[in-house]
């Protein structure tokens, strides 16, 4: 995983949640685009969080290659519908499944920045503690914001926490209840986000209060 | 070499262009092997094996006995239920599909009926359709883009009844346009005089949507 910050002087402000795309080009012209979550809250400098992937054609360029001081082309922010606005005052519902805890990070963030006291749930499914994006930032008790991992292949030795997949059982536990009025958003790997939200809908959140966004779709994986 | 910085629709547009390859980036190589035939896939998009699922909310799952698809035509409506849709005439096609995130799938197989076929039954005047579908999904097309041979409501992919996720137990499938125009879970079409955005098209997607001239957003 790495994170960079972009210098970008025209850039127009963005909402939490939104992306950007990245479009690299070779020498001879060929081109490769990806969209990427921004990582950072309104005001803060521009950042994405990239996860190299081993079958990747960007990721392993803008982890390994790519170097301080290097100019990309960007394009955005673009994106209305998965974004979060202090203005709204519903609990929040974050549930991440690996690196789709960028969006809602931004969010988190953006939460903070704005002075919203809005309750949150942050529920994060990660595969080892190690592979937690962000830690030491989401291990910050923060007033208002209650995170919840569940660690599905491996546990430190002290673990007393969730320690399987999210299934109903435990998003039941988790989730605020439906009569909460929540808004919801969910992002990750697609079964993942098939198996929360219909969950969630199964708890009782209208599906218009269940905001998706479905990761891994561009890389063949 | 000035970076090329461009906004969403309803945002202050800041756009520098540049001449198509003077930017390179450094150390960049590329792995190409997902171009495929340059002829079939569109600027910006790369070949998949895949068949990713992208969506903004829940899978709805409505029971084929409470399924109907309708055209509305002011205050006239055309309604098939599932067993009137499944004894239409329908036709099996293999088209190239395109998704605005930038994935192509070749040759994917459906089989659907013909909008021209479901059109036939209504008079009208329409220029404009916006198709409807369960959990209120929209999308908006000019109609001579769902006439003529160019878009089916597809009930199978590659041989098999449509999964939900991909859109079953039906979706609009309109190939030459992005994939978003091809709506999940479609349960009509509205007959309009004026094009009105849908979802996607609100939310800063382009009113079209031609992947040949990569109209991803509006403005584009």
């Amino acid at each position: 995983m790495r994170t960079i910050v972009f210098d970008i002087p025209a850039w127009p402000g963005h909402r939490a949640g939104q992306h950007l795309d990245v479009r690299l080009t070779a020498e001879d012209g060929y081109r490769a685009e990806r969209e990427y979550s921004i990582a950072s809250a309104p005001g803060e400098p521009v950042a994405i969080t990239v996860e190299r992937l081993d079958d990747g054609e960007v990721s392993p360029y803008l982890t390994e290659e790519l170097r301080q001081g290097d100019e990309i082309e960007l394009r955005g922010p673009i994106g209305g519908y998965f974004v979060w606005d202090p203005e709204d005052e519903s609990p929040l519902l974050l549930v991440a499944g690996g690196s789709g805890i960028v969006p809602l990070r931004a969010m988190l963030r953006h939460r903070r920045g704005s002075g919203s006291e809005v309750p949150v749930r942050l529920l994060y499914s990660s595969r080892t503690l190690a592979e937690v994006i962000y830690r030491a930032e989401l291990d910050e008790p923060v007033d208002g914001v209650e995170v919840v991992y569940t660690l599905t292949r491996e546990q430190p030795p002290d673990w007393s926490g969730y320690a399987r997949r999210v299934d109903d059982e435990l998003l039941g536990e988790v989730a605020w209840p439906a009569g909460e009025g929540a808004l919801a958003f969910v992002c990750g790997p697609t079964s993942f986000v098939e198996t929360v939200a219909s969950g969630l809908v199964e708890l009782g959140y209208p599906p218009p209060r269940v905001k998706t966004e479905r990761f891994g779709a561009t890389g063949g994986r | 070499m000035i970076p090329t910085t461009l906004t969403s629709a309803g945002r202050t547009s800041s756009r520098v262009t540049s001449s198509s390859v003077s930017f390179v980036s450094r150390g960049f190589r590329g792995r190409r092997d997902t171009e495929g035939d340059l002829t079939r896939v569109p600027p910006g998009q790369h070949v998949t094996e895949d068949f990713p699922v992208l969506s903004a909310g829940p899978t709805p799952h409505t029971p084929l006995d409470e399924w109907t698809f309708s055209i509305v035509n002011g205050d006239e409506r055309e309604t098939w239920t599932w067993d009137e849709f499944r004894a239409l005439p329908s036709e099996t096609v293999t088209v190239d599909i395109h998704c605005v995130t930038r994935w192509s799938k070749l040759d994917t197989t459906w089989e659907g009926v013909s909008i021209d076929t479901l059109l036939e039954q209504v008079e009208h005047e329409a220029a404009y359709v916006l198709a409807f579908c369960d959990g209120g999904y929209t999308t908006n097309l000019p109609l001579e883009d769902v006439s003529d041979g160019k878009a089916w409501v597809a009930f199978a992919y590659d041989g098999e009844p449509l999964d939900p996720e991909h859109g079953g137990p039906a979706r609009l499938l309109v190939p030459h346009l992005y994939f978003w125009k091809s709506a999940k879970w479609v349960r009509g079409l509205m007959l309009r005089d004026t094009d009105e955005p849908g979802f996607w098209e609100t939310y800063g997607y382009h009113s079209y949507g031609d992947p040949w001239r990569e109209q991803r957003y509006a403005g584009d």
